[in-house]
């Protein structure tokens, strides 16, 4: 399974990370030498084996549901690239 | 006492400051010299003389009056960048969080804050705490203070490990009694390891996560790098505790970790995991690590041989855990509230080209893998097949923690090389951490203690694995071999020769 450059592409596009097509052939090497490398694990019988799904054996600890935080907008904005009038700012959605 | 101040312990310290043969702001004095000294190093991204000289004036002050807020209280330490601190520039060693300075304060480093400790400055580490070699910061690679005396790389400048690379040369060239590091796959232990000094990750759960950058969730722990086993549990002792802010933190009681100290290792079971040898790995590693055996058994530890047998596929299973949780984490890096932002015509534009721009090769290496592992129809096939390996690893742990009560394997299947190699092979790099990986992806215990110098006359780390919040035996087990190890530190001169 060799991985091609549409594929890369369409990774690229999920991830939202710009790659420019000339970075495009090494990235997809890359990338297969790394999943052929952990193609390995199929040689693991995992038959009737549960995905480890928590670490240690230790119950969550429970608190109270109550509002601890809050009324601090300037701090949240603090290091937002673009704020304006308190608000978080994006391009453009809607035409 | 003049610069002698910066080749102390964390326990001497403890004892001279209450002894008041020093105060806390000549000890930060000094230490903030050192780290101007040897800014050649780049073992920080961020100083902090100012905020060490008040935490110190402080600290002398409480001790005047007869406050005094523990062993930690007035010591010098370096905070990995990835810990978030008030005020204070936080990067995780990447253009993206350039310029980021938090409204908050990690529960760790707070709590160090708490216990009096005094902070030199943010160390350097590779971006996200993804790498292995300190050569991935956007802040430029970290150099080990060691070097080669003999081989083909006498002379030469050498990587310190990583991720905590930064925190590692720190320690190991005296610019700080202890440092925290965080240890996802081994970046605690290996960078320990190629600098002749103690890096110590406790349980997964022992330290809050809360303000820590994320990088793999299921993984990531904090944990102290000093130059002594003592220290470690000292430093420990500070960082750890139960933190409701952090879903994952461990309710359990943080117990006096240097008590376990002193005890010896008398009756203790030693396993000897016969799976951890790597190819190549050269053969004055395999030669310690059989003398580190030999030492814990004339120390009146019982030496038992043990089967882990699926190690060979941690790796590999490590690769796909800790990309698809990254690429999960690092979703929230998208120029809108905080890092950096680079525009585009549309909302999909700048999340490309902030996300292209900030994130370095590596990184963006683990995010693409991640979601490719992550995306329908590969689901299944890789991301639950490598959690139900996993399961399999920590079984064999679980097996042989029946028969033993602490296990011996060597930290890294190398000394630290030298800076530019293993750049071209992803893969090459990751194999760096194949003994460090097994315990990280079970949530183990695991330290590594300098304890022996390679023919090239290069640091070499041995590693001890425990059972979950058993760092008590950990500690003890590495006192013992730091006794018999002899370990000396050189002490560096400093960055104008």
């Amino acid at each position: 399974m060799a991985l091609d450059q549409d594929t890369v592409r369409r990774i690229a596009f999920l991830a939202r990370i710009r790659v420019e097509d000339e970075r495009l052939d090494q990235i997809a090497g890359e990338l297969d030498g790394i999943l052929h490398w952990v193609e390995q694990l199929s040689e693991v019988d995992t038959d009737g084996v549960e995905p480890m799904t928590s670490v240690t054996e230790v119950i969550p600890a429970l608190r109270s549901d109550v509002v601890n935080d809050g009324n601090c907008r300037d701090r949240v904005l603090a290091n937002a690239p673009d704020p304006v009038d308190g608000f978080y700012t994006v391009p453009k959605v809607v035409e | 006492m003049g610069n002698n101040l910066t080749n102390l312990t964390i326990a001497e310290a403890r004892d001279g400051l209450t002894g008041g043969d020093f105060s806390a702001v000549e000890l930060a004095e000094v230490h903030n010299k050192a780290v101007a000294d040897a800014r050649d190093l780049n073992a920080f991204v961020t100083e902090t003389p100012d905020v060490a000289l008040s935490a110190a004036k402080a600290s002398d002050a409480r001790r005047a009056a007869g406050d005094v807020r523990g062993p930690m209280d007035g010591v010098p330490v370096a905070i990995k960048d990835l810990f978030c601190t008030e005020g204070i520039q936080s990067t995780a060693g990447s253009h993206i969080l350039e310029g980021f300075v938090p409204e908050y304060e990690s529960t760790v480093s707070q709590n160090l804050k708490d216990a009096g400790a005094v902070m030199v400055g943010k160390s350097n580490m590779d971006e996200f705490a993804m790498g292995s070699a300190t050569v991935s910061s956007y802040y430029g690679n970290t150099i080990n203070p060691w070097k080669a005396a003999t081989g083909e790389n006498a002379g030469k400048d050498l990587v310190p490990g990583g991720s905590s690379g930064g925190s590692a040369s720190a320690v190991a060239a005296r610019l700080c009694l202890g440092a925290t590091g965080t240890d996802t796959g081994g970046s605690i232990r290996q960078p320990a390891s190629f600098t002749g000094i103690v890096g110590m990750k406790p349980t997964y759960g022992r330290c809050s996560r809360w303000g820590i950058v994320a990088f793999a969730s299921s993984l990531d722990q904090a944990g102290p790098m000093t130059r002594t086993v003592r220290d470690a549990a000292i430093m420990l002792g500070a960082m750890a505790g139960h933190d409701l802010r952090d879903s994952t933190s461990a309710p359990v009681e943080t117990p006096d970790f240097e008590s376990s100290l002193g005890q010896g290792v008398k009756g203790l079971r030693v396993g000897i995991p016969k799976e951890y040898t790597a190819d190549g790995m050269p053969q004055e590693i395999t030669d310690l690590w059989a003398k580190g055996a030999e030492w814990l058994k004339a120390a009146g530890a019982e030496i038992i041989d043990v089967s882990l047998p699926h190690t060979k596929y941690a790796l590999p299973t490590y690769y796909i855990v800790a990309p698809a949780e990254a690429s999960a984490n690092l979703a929230r890096y998208d120029g809108v509230r905080f890092g950096l932002r680079v525009d585009g015509e549309s909302l999909d534009d700048m999340y490309m080209n902030t996300r292209g721009e900030g994130f370095g090769e590596e990184v963006q290496r683990r995010v693409l893998i991640g979601t490719y592992v992550l995306s329908a129809g590969y689901y299944d096939a890789y991301y639950v097949k490598a959690q139900k390996v996993r399961t399999r690893i920590a079984g064999d742990f679980n097996a042989a923690f029946e028969d033993v009560d602490v296990m011996l394997a060597p930290t890294a299947p190398s000394p630290a090389f030298a800076i530019g190699e293993k750049m071209d092979d992803p893969v090459a790099m990751y194999l760096n951490d194949v003994f460090t990986v097994p315990a990280s992806l079970a949530g183990l215990p695991a330290m590594s203690v300098p304890a022996g110098l390679s023919a090239d006359g290069l640091p070499l780390g041995l590693q001890l694995i425990a059972r979950p919040f058993d760092e008590l035996t950990l500690f003890r087990a590495g006192e013992a071999l730091e006794q018999a190890a002899g370990f000396d530190l050189p002490i560096f001169s400093g960055g104008e020769d």
